[in-house]
């Protein structure tokens, strides 16, 4: 598919409005459908179009398996670290109104926090999922 | 009216794909014919106003894991390898267990039931209280992130041992083995 010209051209036109949906999706997740979960697998499924068109050492160059390790488990860190600053706090884990003082406040970065947390795993994990599975015989070769 | 109709045609869309997919051997064709199921049961979803649910069975179930079973298909035969086995033990275990699911399916609250055990518990508080409680305009997102934000913390977890998983298993994340027959090979 490298060589194709459609297919090379489509790519680029259609990565930037696939990211700018997913980061729609994953910001705007408190206001309509959506969340960290929907939004990780649509900015995931940009790259993945991009390493699908360009090629896997072309995608693994935008994205390395190192950047995703840290990636996945940088989102993972952000969800517990949310907890224990609002334990920190004076409140229970996880609970979002201790993080500013104000229900309104509190809730909102919150949420905004965790569901990146989550955006961020979703995202990477699916990348590296994506990297894994087509390079499988690439690697043991 | 219109919905019923449209939910019960959207149903037979979905056994006519499913009994599709069991009866062809090709695995391109098995692959996706369940992107089309995962799509056509997210127009399911969005008829039941579950569109939450709907968005992630279309980028997940239509989208992402019809490319990873793709990726992985290339590792496979074209073609299903068809089966000689003896298959009436088999038949006999998914006679029963469908029995057994249809019996327990007929003691489940009936479709749309406002006395269901579902929407009495949690659910009403939660639709009442959470837009002045919390100030958030979606409830699915406050039950997701702030009510059942455990719930979310484990699912995270989950999906990052699988990547974990999955890298350790598949690619060359064994770097410190590696690094450490080096130096033994150096002293």
């Amino acid at each position: 598919m490298q060589n194709n010209p459609v297919f090379r051209l489509a790519a680029k036109i259609l990565f930037a409005p696939i990211m700018m949906f997913g980061l729609y999706v994953q910001f705007h997740g408190d206001y309509g459908p959506g969340g960290g979960f929907q939004a990780g697998v649509i900015i995931a499924a940009a790259f993945i179009l991009h390493g699908l068109v360009f090629g896997l050492d072309a995608g693994r160059r935008l994205v390395s398996t190192k950047v995703n390790v840290v990636m996945m488990s940088l989102g993972v860190l952000l969800y517990g670290s949310v907890g224990v600053v609002s334990i920190l706090n004076g409140g229970y884990f996880l609970d979002y109104t201790a993080l500013t003082g104000d229900v309104a406040g509190g809730q909102h970065i919150g949420i905004l926090l965790v569901e990146l947390g989550v955006g961020l795993t979703v995202t990477s994990v699916m990348l590296a999922l994506f990297h894994a599975f087509a390079g499988f015989v690439e690697d043991k070769s | 009216m219109t919905g019923l109709f449209i939910n019960i045609f959207l149903m037979c869309l979905l056994v006519a794909i499913a009994v599709m997919v069991v009866r062809t051997g090709r695995l391109f064709a098995v692959i996706v014919m369940s992107g089309a199921y995962s799509l056509i049961s997210a127009a399911f979803f969005v008829n039941l106003d579950a569109v939450d649910v709907a968005f992630t069975e279309a980028a997940v179930g239509a989208g992402v894991s019809s490319v990873l079973f793709l990726a992985a298909m290339a590792y496979l035969p074209a073609e299903e390898k068809p089966s000689t086995d003896n298959n009436l033990p088999a038949l006999l275990i998914c006679g029963i267990a469908g029995l057994l699911l249809v019996t327990a399916a007929s003691h489940l609250p009936a479709f749309g039931d406002p006395d269901a055990p579902v929407h009495t518990h949690v659910a009403p508080r939660y639709l009442a209280e959470s837009g002045d409680a919390l100030h958030i305009p979606n409830v699915v997102t406050t039950v997701l992130a702030s009510y059942r934000g455990f719930d979310t913390l484990g699912e995270t977890i989950v999906v990052f041992t699988a990547g974990l998983g999955v890298l350790l298993l598949l690619t060359g994340m064994t770097r410190t083995r590696k690094h450490k027959s080096r130096k033994r090979d150096e002293g």
